[in-house]
């Protein structure tokens, strides 16, 4: 009983990141703009969050610096690839690659430190229900914020007149431009929201996972997300889904190493990109009969005429 | 002012003299550099009237058309509105002034539903209650809709619905129409022109951008020519003739295009028997059964709307998509069914899709690398795998003589030629390697009357010349001229085919409604 | 008022080749604004960055090293991306090759084998970084699954695989315990050129690779393929061109070419395998081939630039006290640049006035 416990609550903890940068970008993909970008930004978050809770002693404020260096780093991107009409492929390596150095340099003077951690929901009695309790009611604020923008997003796409003008410019961009509608404006919000969920995610991190800083430490979540948006179709529920499946994956090697099961460590570490690769292969295989849901204007550049 | 008022008012609707137009341009140009799209456009649209605007391609109708609905802005010149000057700033204060456009092509969202396309168009539209107005309107016009449905399931006639139900529902005063009968079959046409009339005995004004002469003439009160950017004249249709449109649109005498009588045909060169093919893409049409044969020095017409098939048959008669069995497709006696579009170049095959920009030339490059495309098959310009630029650009000067192709440099990239001059490029370069067997699929679609003259000349030369040529086109008019066997695609499926000169119109149009198909209705992609 | 991209009739030759300049231009600028930023004197940064390399013999050398495995993976990748397939694991491939070719030095360690080692194990490391490389391309190709994010995963694979190599099965016994394989042999290490210097054959066999590569792109069918499958795949198609077939074809080149560098670094500099032979030269090798406009000779001259900043950023460390991370950071914003200045070849900049509002109509 209070190994499951432990598992799901681990599995929660290691999809909550995953879960909050991967909704950013299924909402910039569905507006057509392909970001490869997540781990870059993940990690200028990771190094953003850890700074600014260092510094201030609140996670709060932690969270927000993470949110805000995820959006610089995107605006960036935003900039090349909507305002130049670069190739958002080689965008999104460059970002990539570019995060991953400043994040260097943020951090660079905080390794080794530590901080204290955000705290824990506690209500007497519910949150002691074994089992469940500490699951549902015992999570720390990301967890819940991770759960409650996934629904804005799924009510903002599929609700209001916003999300379907959206929607509409990731599935054809130059309809949308005929009828009016602002469709660099729009991407760009696009991106920058992405890029603040993927800071956000990110300086999960270091401020809910492991209280300290360390160079690389998304290690490659941030590509994992991107894959988690097209295994979930670009459909919000189907997200949240694959972020919890895929965490599930990602712990399991901490849980295999304990059960000292004799496999080596490396080849439980590769678990998740293994698996990632798999369920990509059977996700367009499955798909390939189906004709892709993918918004049809995902990746294209976007040039008005005068 | 009075006298036009007087001479194109609707029977049925008494005139006042005094009246304003609705819309009027005054001395409107538009500049693109040096080139002058329109040039000092003076044009009066009145209520209740069906305003034509004719021209061949690149007169300047969508420029103009665009200006008003607010999409682009006039380098000089003024609109009014019933006599008020306006800035049609934008697409949401042309319909906030009253002014709707379907435009040629939609703009439409096909993961989408028919509402959501809908309220897309719409500027303030609810989405609570959407379905209902929808469905209600549709069908109040004669254009009945499905609201929850995905546009992707529905046939090209429906989609212009959607376009002109996103206009109705907010109640123009002019609604532009941008040769809305190009992708529709002569029965849908003959309902969007009752439809027409219904908006006119409400008082809308309608300006019908066509360059089908008959058309006009059934349906419009007023027309308008433009040549060069430049209006030449404002006439009555029905007071002309369509050839005496026609000189005015063009400028001149247009040569009728000469054909030998009576041809000799030699033996088959393309035999298709019983093709069936099930598309990869899901959206795709199946084919069905298809079977005809082509003889050497005839030309056979295969007519259809848009999304019957064509591109499906074009791309497994091409080769691009390979057949299930060798033996559905014969060329000159040969299994051709399994083979590459190389290896059908080899056995003396020419095609030339439909596309010109990016499927029959990459846009970015040069003309003589174009020219590789299909002339690395068989050619002296590729020797053991090399490439041998100097027999390309030799290749590419041998094009441009023979056909009068126009260009800036003697070797430019695709896309700086205009699409008359790419469309001569395309064709002659197929041509000129004399093949055996050509597949053409819409020679002559956005390419001004000169340059089709030729086109269509150098494809009757090519049959004179003992060639077998399949011409897929949605023009009939242009089928009728050149060919000697019509034959209509609907569905998937082939109609029997018949001597050209012996086809009736109406029952050609029947059977592209698929009416009439094998014996069973089928509905045109419902 | 404002700022609008228009299309240019033909592509602009001139901003072809002023747009790496460019960028370059503009990243030294960033650079320099940089250093001040974190409170170093900018010029004297630079210098040392991208100036003092130059004046060093050694230095010269070194760069000519490093720019070794950059240039002979990125001709590889221009190979893939000018025909459409993005290979992002050319990292992993690299790895791989180091471990196909190290596994044939470790198996004849201390044999007394013949000359025919180091040659066979250049083969096998470009076969296994082909084989690696085939696995996104054969996946793209049949199932359609995305090659960005399995050739990308795979990267992470091939990490951990040379990792538990090394620790465990491959690990040295008279090694101490070091996670390293026993150094190679003599007959298994790159000969150098010049006495005493580390400059080898490697240098040699890329320079090969970018000729063979300019003849191939430039004069032959194959590279006319691979150009228009990129640019225009219905074209491509229409010609009678497979882009599948020229999906898996690429990928197996730069796959190959990948393992090469990968094996050619290992038996060349550091004689043994550990976890970490490579400062991300895949990934560096991605802006490279773009920095070098996807042209074998381009590539030769971006692939030295890039390689300078590696050196420069090793010696801005030690004098300036500057971390590594940020010649990551001078590469990444030299790639944005030169995506940014790229778009000036295609389209131009336009300054559109607003239209008049008349009589408060808008």
């Amino acid at each position: 009983m209070e190994f499951i416990e432990a598992v799901l609550l681990t599995v929660i903890t290691a999809s909550t990141p995953l879960l909050l940068a991967s909704s950013g970008e299924l909402v910039l993909e569905r507006a057509g703009v392909l970001n490869l970008g997540v781990e870059g930004m993940m990690i200028v978050g990771a190094a953003c969050g850890f700074a600014g809770t260092y510094h201030t002693g609140s996670i709060a404020i932690g969270a927000l610096c993470g949110i805000f260096g995820g959006m610089l780093l995107s605006s960036v991107f935003a900039a090349v690839t909507l305002g130049l009409a670069a190739n958002q492929v080689a965008s999104g390596l460059a970002l990539t690659i570019l995060g991953v150095g400043l994040s260097g340099l943020i951090g660079a003077g905080y390794v080794g430190q530590k901080i204290d951690g955000a705290a824990h929901l506690y209500i007497p009695y519910v949150t002691d229900i074994p089992l469940i309790g500490k699951v549902i009611f015992g999570e720390n604020a990301f967890v819940y914020f991770s759960v409650a923008l996934i629904i804005g997003i799924w009510y903002f796409l599929y609700r209001t007149k916003a999300g379907l003008v959206l929607r509409a410019v990731g599935d054809n961009h130059a309809s949308a431009h005929a009828l009016g509608y602002p469709v660099l404006k729009i991407r760009t919000l696009a991106v920058l929201f992405g890029g603040g969920c993927a800071g956000l995610g990110g300086a999960y991190l270091p401020l809910a996972y492991t209280p300290f800083w360390v160079s690389g430490m998304t290690s490659g979540r941030g590509w994992i997300a991107l894959a988690l948006v097209v295994f979930a179709s670009w459909l919000p529920f189907r997200l949240m889904i694959g972020a919890y499946l895929f965490g599930g994956i990602t712990i399991l090697q901490l849980h295999a190493q304990a059960f000292g099961l004799g496999i080596p460590s490396q080849l439980m570490s590769s678990l998740p990109y293994l698996a990632t690769i798999v369920v990509l292969v059977a996700i367009s295989w499955w798909r390939g009969r189906a004709g892709s849901p993918a918004p049809a204007s995902l990746g294209l550049a976007f040039v008005p005429d005068r | 002012m009075a006298d036009a008022a007087l001479a194109t008012a609707a029977p049925d609707k008494p005139v006042q003299p005094d009246e304003l137009p609705l819309l009027e341009a005054a001395g409107i140009t538009k500049l693109y550099g040096d080139f002058v799209a329109n040039d000092a456009i003076n044009l009066e649209i009145w209520p209740a009237e069906v305003h034509a605007l004719l021209g061949e391609n690149g007169a300047g109708k969508s420029t103009l058309v665009k200006m008003i609905y607010g999409l682009l802005q006039p380098s000089a010149g003024e609109f009014r509105w019933q006599g008020e000057p306006i800035v049609l700033a934008s697409p949401h204060v042309a319909r906030a002034r009253g002014v709707g456009m379907v435009f040629q092509h939609f703009s439409l969202f096909e993961q989408l539903t028919v509402a959501e396309n809908v309220a897309l168009g719409l500027d303030n539209a609810e989405l609570a209650g959407l379905d209902e107005r929808v469905a209600e309107v549709s069908r109040a016009y004669g254009l009945p809709l499905d609201p929850k449905r995905e546009v992707w399931r529905l046939s090209v006639g429906e989609r212009q619905r959607i376009e002109i139900v996103r206009c109705l529902l907010q109640d123009p005063k002019l609604l532009i129409l941008d040769e809305p009968t190009s992708v529709l079959t002569p029965q849908e046409a003959e309902q969007l022109f009752r439809t027409l009339r219904v908006l006119r005995k409400e008082g809308r004004a309608i300006l019908y951008i066509s360059h089908k002469l008959e058309e006009v003439r059934a349906l419009c009160d007023t027309a308008t020519i433009l040549r060069g950017g430049k209006v030449i004249a404002t006439c009555d249709p029905r007071a002309e003739t369509a050839q005496s449109l026609a000189t005015m649109m063009v400028g001149g005498e247009v040569g009728a295009v000469r054909s030998d009588g009576a041809k000799k045909l030699g033996n088959p060169r393309l035999v298709v028997r019983n093709l069936n093919l099930t598309p990869d893409d899901p959206h795709g049409v199946k084919l069905d059964g298809i079977t005809f044969e082509l003889a050497a020095g005839e030309i056979l017409g295969l007519a259809g709307v848009a999304g019957n098939g064509q591109d499906e048959l074009f791309a497994v008669l091409s080769g691009e998509v390979r057949a299930d069995t060798p033996d559905v497709i014969r060329i000159d006696n040969t299994d051709a069914g399994r083979l590459s579009i190389t290896e059908r170049r080899r056995l003396g095959a020419a095609f030339v899709p439909e596309e010109r920009l990016g499927h029959a030339t990459a846009p970015r490059f040069k003309l003589s690398d174009n020219a590789l495309i299909s002339g690395h098959a068989a050619s002296p310009m590729v020797r053991r795998g090399f490439i041998d630029r100097g027999q390309a650009r030799a290749y590419v000067d041998r094009i441009t003589k023979a056909y009068d192709v126009r260009k800036a440099k003697p070797d430019p990239e695709a896309v700086s030629l205009s699409g008359g001059n790419l469309q001569k490029f395309v064709v002659g370069r197929e041509i000129l390697r004399e093949p055996r067997l050509l597949i053409v699929s819409q020679p002559t679609w956005g390419v001004d009357a000169g340059a089709a003259a030729a086109i269509r000349q150098a494809i009757i030369d090519l049959a004179g010349r003992g060639a077998a040529v399949l011409v897929m086109s949605q023009d009939l008019d242009e089928l009728y001229e050149i060919s000697d066997r019509l034959v209509v695609i609907c569905a998937g499926r082939l109609s029997a085919p018949r001597q050209t000169r012996r086809a009736d119109r109406g029952e050609i149009g029947m059977l592209m409604a698929g009416v009439g198909m094998k014996g069973r209705d089928h509905a045109a992609r419902a | 008022m404002r700022l609008a991209l228009e299309r240019r009739a033909e592509r602009s030759i001139l901003m072809a080749i002023a747009s790496p300049l460019l960028a370059v231009a503009l990243t030294l600028a960033t650079g320099a604004a940089l250093f001040a930023v974190l409170g170093k004197p900018p010029v004297e940064a630079l210098k040392i960055y991208f100036l003092d390399p130059l004046r060093d013999p050694w230095a010269l050398q070194e760069i000519a090293v490093k720019a070794t495995p950059l240039v002979l993976i990125a001709v590889g990748l221009s190979l893939c991306y000018l025909a459409n397939a993005w290979n992002i694991g050319a990292e992993g491939q690299f790895l791989v090759g180091a471990i196909t070719g190290g596994w044939l030095a470790v198996a004849t360690h201390g044999t007394g084998a013949g000359y025919w080692v180091l040659p066979a194990m250049l083969v096998l490391g470009a076969l296994g970084g082909a084989a690696y490389a085939l696995i996104p391309a054969l996946l793209k190709v049949r199932f359609g699954a995305s090659e960005i994010l399995t050739s990308l995963m795979l990267v992470y694979v091939a990490e951990l695989l040379l990792d538990y190599l090394v620790r465990g099965p491959w690990r040295d016994p008279k090694g101490f315990n070091f996670p390293t394989t026993a150094e190679f042999d003599p007959v298994a290490a790159m000969p150098t050129l010049i006495e005493g210097s580390r400059l080898h054959l490697g240098a040699i066999i890329a320079l090969l690779v970018v000729i063979w590569a300019t003849v191939m792109l430039g004069r032959t069918l194959r590279g006319f393929e691979i150009k228009l499958v990129g640019a225009a795949p219905r074209a491509a198609r229409f010609a009678g061109f497979n882009d599948k077939t020229l999906t898996v074809l690429t990928f197996a080149i730069s796959g190959a070419l990948a393992g090469l560098a990968g094996i050619i670094e290992v038996s060349a500099t550091v004689n043994h395998l550990q976890p970490n032979i490579s400062p991300g030269y895949g990934f560096t090798a991605i802006i490279v081939a773009f920095l070098g406009r996807l042209h074998p000779v381009g590539i030769l001259i971006a692939g030295l630039f890039l390689a300078l900043t590696f050196i420069g950023g090793e010696s801005a460390q030690i004098s300036l006290k500057v971390p590594l991370d940020l010649t990551k950071v001078f590469q990444g914003i030299l790639l944005f640049y030169v995506l940014a200045c790229d778009t000036l070849i295609l389209y131009r900049f336009r300054v559109l006035l607003a239209p008049k509002v008349v009589h408060g109509v808008h």
